[in-house]
């Protein structure tokens, strides 16, 4: 099972490295708007609960980092986005967390992969970049 | 041969055959001679899905089909030597009690199957909530292998733990049966779960189908039968097949091919559409496996 690790990276590292690398594409002009967004990670608070995620769907951008924290109401849950390779287990009175930075746009399948109870195949989301 | 083609032909001409699909594989012969069980032709059918105590729209005769299939089955012009259930015997139920009902069901209805073994695993509706607890109650072990004729047959669980992970401990067992088996023996593996990862956005993966495939990759003829996504689908990994069987219950989409991987709607011009089961054939001389898949009813 993924453990997420805690270490954050320092909002000035983190600037430093997407200015560098979009520089390094020949992005410079647009690459101070992205720094200048991406330089707060977007946390987002996920609740789920037999057999749904609130919200289950979730609009993230390009770019901008990501975390999503993850509770369950009822019974042990999982959360896995294959798109974006994030997966976590999500168990009663814990918060687990994934981060991840989207890197395409588009809209993006997670679902429930911890099987939960009859509805279980219900339990899906829909991840929007923009 | 000629057994087996005489019954194929017969079956197309009596309207009952279906596409069939030969697997691309060879080595039958030198694996044949390395064995004590002298291999001969025969076959064996899959049933898959019929996820017994389902009930809903996408099918009308939730409360029939698994008995048509049987009846099917049973009026094929030659007994199969034996059936396999690749799983989702029933649909979930968070009720214990239903649970074991439903199984005991399921396997009065199965029973009126006239074969003399019947080989069953579990899908993640039958086992996914109690670790395959009722389950084993009905039908026993969860993995398990068994010869037949020369092929050498393992049953894998990748669905009672509800991550869908085969588990240290059962790969460690799958390892240790292999290394018992030449590199040119003849395997069928059986599983509920695809062993790759077919769609893991709808969850057709196993977790660590990759370390399962992975032990089983030096040998050179492997086939793996499979469930869960309710239609067909071929797949090669390097030179393993992989073959998904159609469902008793109801179709589901091709991967991907939709938003969501809601059940096909039940086309009341084409009953029973998208559900059957299917006849693989083991030939000792053409070295293949040939699969034919028949409807749960005509028409
Ligand atoms: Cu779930």
């Amino acid at each position: 099972m993924t453990r997420l690790n805690n270490i954050h990276t320092s909002p000035q590292r983190r600037r430093f490295l997407i200015g560098a690398a979009s520089v390094g594409i020949g992005l410079a002009a647009s690459a101070i708007a992205i720094a200048q967004t991406s330089s707060q990670e977007q946390v987002i608070k996920v609740v789920a609960s037999k057999f749904t995620y609130a919200p289950n769907r979730i609009m993230l951008k390009r770019g901008v980092p990501v975390a999503l924290e993850f509770t369950t109401l009822d019974v042990p849950m999982g959360f896995n986005a294959p798109d974006f390779k994030v997966r976590t287990d999500i168990l009663p009175g814990k918060a687990s967390q994934v981060r991840f930075t989207p890197d395409k746009v588009g809209e993006f399948t997670f679902h429930c992969d911890l099987f939960c109870g009859s509805g279980h195949e219900d339990m899906t989301g829909v991840i929007v970049v923009t | 041969m000629g057994n087996a083609c005489d019954r194929r032909s017969f079956m197309r001409l009596a309207g009952l055959g279906g596409a069939v699909f030969v697997s691309g594989l060879s080595g039958w012969a030198t694996a044949a001679g390395s064995r004590d069980n002298a291999a001969t032709d025969f076959f064996f059918v899959q049933m898959s899905d019929s996820h017994w105590g389902f009930e809903g729209a996408p099918n009308p005769d939730a409360h029939g089909t698994l008995q048509k299939a049987v009846a099917a089955v049973n009026s094929l012009d030659q007994v199969p030597e034996f059936i396999v259930f690749t799983g989702d015997l029933t649909h979930t139920t968070d009720d214990p009690q239903e649970r074991r009902k439903r199984l005991s069901e399921f396997k009065a209805i199965v029973s009126e199957l006239k074969v003399k073994q019947v080989y069953f695993m579990p899908g993640e509706h039958d086992a996914g909530l109690d670790r395959g607890k009722a389950y084993q109650e009905f039908f026993g072990k969860t993995h398990y292998t068994f010869d037949h004729k020369g092929v050498h047959f393992i049953v894998l669980d990748n669905v009672s733990d509800p991550g869908a992970s085969i588990g240290d401990e059962q790969l460690s067992w799958l390892a240790l049966d292999l290394e018992k088996q030449a590199k040119d023996a003849r395997i069928v593996v059986f599983t509920h779960r695809p062993l790759f990862d077919l769609y893991p956005q709808w969850d057709w993966a196993t977790r660590d189908g990759a370390r399962a495939l992975e032990l089983l990759m030096p040998h050179a003829n492997v086939t793996v039968f499979y469930g869960h996504i309710h239609q067909e689908n071929h797949h090669m990994t390097e030179h393993i097949a992989h073959h998904s069987a159609k469902s008793l219950i109801f179709p589901l989409p091709a991967p991907g091919s939709q938003p969501k991987r809601t059940p096909l709607a039940w086309d009341s011009a084409q009953p029973y559409r998208g559900l059957g089961f299917r006849e693989v054939d083991a030939t000792q001389k053409s070295a293949d496996y040939s699969i034919t898949e028949y409807p749960v009813q005509k028409g």
